[in-house]
Order: structure tokens, then sequence, then C-alpha cells
């Protein structure tokens, strides 16, 4: 474990995050991890690490990093426009950092989470079995923290194999954040809407409000309404469009309650949700009707982009 | 007997509802189905809430239709609970602020709430909504109020709740809506273990009234 990046200003609300808890599930601890697996999986893949390390999460506004040690970095996801020592640094790409150099942010230009990986993965306070920050818990990542000037990032393994920058990721195999289509499957309560919520829900355009974080985004637009007695509590899931009884629909994402009784009208297809999680507050959306077996093509088509990243 | 009905939740998940009561034979199937579920390979996570599953798959090794006609026969062989319920004894200091707006909402006196909340041993529904927290019931119902008109923004860890039929303890300072009644020195939220939880699902809980400490 070695200190690589010193954190000199930390950005609005940058945390460390990996694939998640999914076992702790079960004691209504969220699986959190990265919102856009996407990013974060691309990331890793472009330093030479594992999907599973932890990478850096900036949300709506990128670090001020200066490297105390030489490594290297892949940043993916939004573009927040990315600077090494004030000149434009390429995105989705390896990039070393020598002993000195400074990664900025120029300001958010599109999408809203940034990822960055190091070589190395980044070293953090593990708490059941994930290094990813919980901040309700004060669990995991650093010190179950979002991250604070003066803090010191270190790598959590010497690489074993050769550190090769320039590795990228061909831009028409790269997310389009500009596409703020989700495709989504019909939820378990979706006959709780009448003809026209149904119609609502699959046409209509919504809006992220301003009540958008790791846990959920309310949505403001039509109103859906829901009819029925009240729900016995079930498990959540990612992805899921719930109705509570103010009609304002909330997309639930990675740091969702794990359980409730609110009617889920419909669930975004995972592979929609990386496009989910580069929304900001203010962005338009749809919700497109779809089926388990296009949700899969999609699915493949992601990962077939990936797999182009993995070491030879 | 109702059906299992199989709910696609996305690509990803399923939800299987044995039924809509709350109902103790209810949950102890759920528990079960989850338990024998979590043994397949192609799931991820099965995850009982009060009368269904959430289960959670691998879509490169299963389908909705075939993990569905799995689980429905699964849900037909009625599947122990693998781990029996333990029994928790929780002292309770009832003092809780809205004591006395139950009090009067229920025609109730404080003895008689006590009395009332301290018979019954409950069943440990699931834990969920936030980390350690625990769905307790039924309660008996002259307990049973509908939740308060306004939540409160943050209610401290350790206060002991009621709300419909259901009874419960805050594991962290989180908002809440349920009528607070009492407070328990016992911590339900255990970061440092692992699982960081004090009850399980199927877990049984009786409460008992206890002096506040000097």
């Amino acid at each position: 474990m070695k200190g690589v990046l010193r954190v000199v200003a930390a950005g609005l609300f940058t945390t460390i995050q990996d694939l998640g808890r999914p076992a702790a599930i079960s004691s209504g601890v969220p699986a959190g991890g990265a919102m856009d697996r996407f990013a974060h999986r691309a990331a890793n893949l472009l330093t030479g690490n594992s999907p599973q390390d932890a990478t850096l999460e900036c949300a709506m506004s990128g670090p001020h990093l200066l490297a105390e040690e030489s490594c290297l970095v892949a940043i993916t996801g939004a573009d927040f426009d990315p600077r090494v020592n004030g000149a434009a640094a390429p995105m989705w790409m390896g990039i070393f950092l020598g002993r000195g150099d400074r990664l900025t942010f120029g300001g958010r230009r599109s999408g809203a989470r940034v990822y960055l990986a190091v070589g190395g993965g980044f070293e953090a306070d593990r708490w059941l079995s994930s290094r990813s920050t919980n901040l309700m818990a004060g669990r995991g990542g650093m010190h179950g923290r979002t991250l604070a000037a003066g803090d010191l990032l270190s790598t959590a393994t010497e690489r074993s194999a050769p550190a090769i920058a320039g590795r990228y990721l061909p831009p028409a195999l790269r997310p389009d954040y500009s596409d703020h289509k989700l495709h989504a499957m019909p939820g378990p309560h979706v006959k709780r809407l009448d003809a026209e919520g149904r119609r609502r829900l699959f046409s209509a355009e919504f809006k992220v409000s301003r009540e958008a974080d790791r846990m959920g985004y309310r949505l403001e637009g039509p109103l859906l309404a829901t009819s029925g007695d009240e729900l016995l509590s079930f498990g959540l899931v990612a992805g899921a469009v719930q109705v509570p009884r103010s009609g304002q629909p909330i997309l639930l994402m990675a740091d969702h309650q794990t359980a409730g009784g609110y009617p889920v009208v419909a669930t975004v297809v995972s592979a929609s949700m990386h496009q989910a999680a580069q929304l900001a507050p203010g962005d338009p959306l749809r919700f497109v009707q779809t089926t388990a077996a296009q949700a899969a093509r999609l699915r493949l088509a992601l990962s077939e982009a990936l797999s182009t990243l993995s070491a030879p | 007997m109702q059906k299992t009905r199989i709910h696609p939740l996305g690509d990803t998940a399923l939800l299987a509802e044995l039924g809509s009561r709350l109902d103790t034979a209810l949950n102890t199937r759920a528990i079960g189905l989850a338990a024998a579920l979590r043994k397949r390979r192609d799931v991820r996570q099965a995850i009982a809430g009060y009368s269904s599953v959430t289960v959670h798959f691998d879509p490169d090794h299963a389908t909705q239709e075939s993990l569905g006609a799995a689980i429905k026969r699964l849900a037909a062989k009625r599947p122990k609970m693998e781990i029996p319920g333990r029994l928790h004894r929780i002292p309770v200091v009832y003092d809780g602020p809205d004591l006395e707006e139950v009090s009067t909402a229920l025609g109730l006196d404080l003895e008689a709430i006590v009395a009332a909340h301290t018979r019954p041993i409950y069943r440990v529904f699931l834990v969920g909504f936030v980390p350690g927290w625990a769905y307790l019931g039924p309660l008996p119902d002259e307990l049973e109020l509908p939740r308060r008109h306004v939540p409160r923004t943050q209610v401290p860890a350790g206060s002991v709740a009621i709300a419909g039929l259901q009874t419960g303890i805050y594991p962290l300072p989180v908002p809440g809506g349920w009528h607070l009644i009492g407070r328990t020195s016992v911590k339900v939220f255990l970061p440092s273990s692992d699982p960081p939880c004090l009850f399980r699902a199927g877990d049984r809980v009786k409460f008992f009234s206890a002096r506040p400490a000097l």
C-alpha cells in the first residue's frame, strides 16, 4: 500500500465505490457500489485492474488531485473537462501521471458522475466485503465519508503486470449519455395504474428533481395515480420505479432502501442503469417499455464493449 | 391456498408473491423459500418480504420463465426455515414522547399500553428499509393506530415505536413516522459485526418493561 494521490480539493461529492455488498441486503444495508457500473468497470480495465477494484465516483464536479507518485489512471463516465497540468486530458484511456502532476476538472459539460481508477485499485476501509462508501452507516471507503481536502489516496495492491498507458475504449463503444431514454419493464404493480397512468408512464417526459442522490431520484412530471390497498413491504431493487401516494414517482438507485411498500410500476433494466446514473437534477427522461429479450440484447452489447478492454 | 405469482423486477430480479396477508405462517413460507433459493447457482440473492421473496438472479444462467417455474415448484414443497428463529428479550423504558397522544387516541392508560405491548411474542417479519431495521408484529389490535400525520425528521436510535399492526426499534437516527412509545438500550444495528444486525427474519422478540437506568 502506497500513497499515490493527494486530494487538494475533493469536489462536491466524491466517494470510493466498488461493486457493492449484495450479501448485506438481508441486514437492511443497501448493496451500494458504483452508480454507473459500465464506467466503473471500463476505468478499472483500462488501468489493468479487475472490475471489483475500487474507483472514485465524483458527482456533479471533479476533484483536484496531486500525484505524489507516478501512477496509471483512467477517467471515464461524465465529461467534466478533465485536465492534467492544465492541458486537456483524454477520457476512456489509460494515462500516466508523473510525480507532481495535477489532475483537475474544468467543469461539468455532460453527465453527472465521473469515475477515476488507478492501477492497483484504491485502498479503502472494507465493510461487509466491500470498499464502497456507505454514508448512512459511516462505513467503508474513506472512513465512511466523502473525500476531503488533505486525504491521501493509496493503491490497494502493487501491480504484478506491467502498467500500459494508451489503452482506450473506441469512441463508437462509449455510452451516449445524452440519450435519456431508459428501457424499463412493467413492474409487479403496474395494474394499480389506470389506463391513462400506464400510457403516461411509458410515453410522457419526466424530469429529475432536485431531490436526487445515490438513494434515488424523485421525478417531476405527470402524476401517476395508483389504486388498491396498502402493500406489505417487500424487497426492492435498483431501477425500480415506485409510486408513493403523492403520485410523484421515485427511481431507486444504488443506495436505495432495501425494502418498502409502495407500488413498483416499472423497473429500469440493468443495461440502462449506467444511463440513469448520469442524469443530473433538471435532466429530462423517458421510460421506454421493453422486454426481457430486448434487455438481454442491450446487456450483451455492453459486455461486448467491455470485453474489448480485457487483458489479452 | 393462493398460488405463487411471479412478476419481473427488471431483467435481473423477480418478485415471487405467496399471498397478500400479514400472516406469520405465510412469512415462514417466504423465509423458507428464500433460504432454499439462495442455494441455487443461478440465484445471486433472495430476500424474504412479509409474504413474498425478491430474487436477484444471474441473467446469463437463468430466464424469468425458467426460474419462475422452478420457484413455483419449490414453493409448493414448502421448504422449512433453515435456521430456527431465536428469541430476543428486549428491555424497554416506556417513556416515549408520543405516549400521551397514543394514550388519548387509543383510550388506554399507560399501564394498559405497556401491558398490551409486552404481551405478545412478536415475529421478525423482515429486516430492511434502513440498516438493522426489523419489522415486528403483529401488534395487539387494541394498539393499532395509523402513522403520524407529520413524520419526524429525525428519530433517535433505540426508540421503540408502533404503527398499524407493527412495532419496531429505530437502529439509527433516521426520519420516521411511527409513534414513539419507549426506548431500549439494546443495540440492534451492529456495524462491527457480520451480519451487522441483531435480528434475522424469522426471529422472535419479547419486550419487557424496564426502569430507566440511573
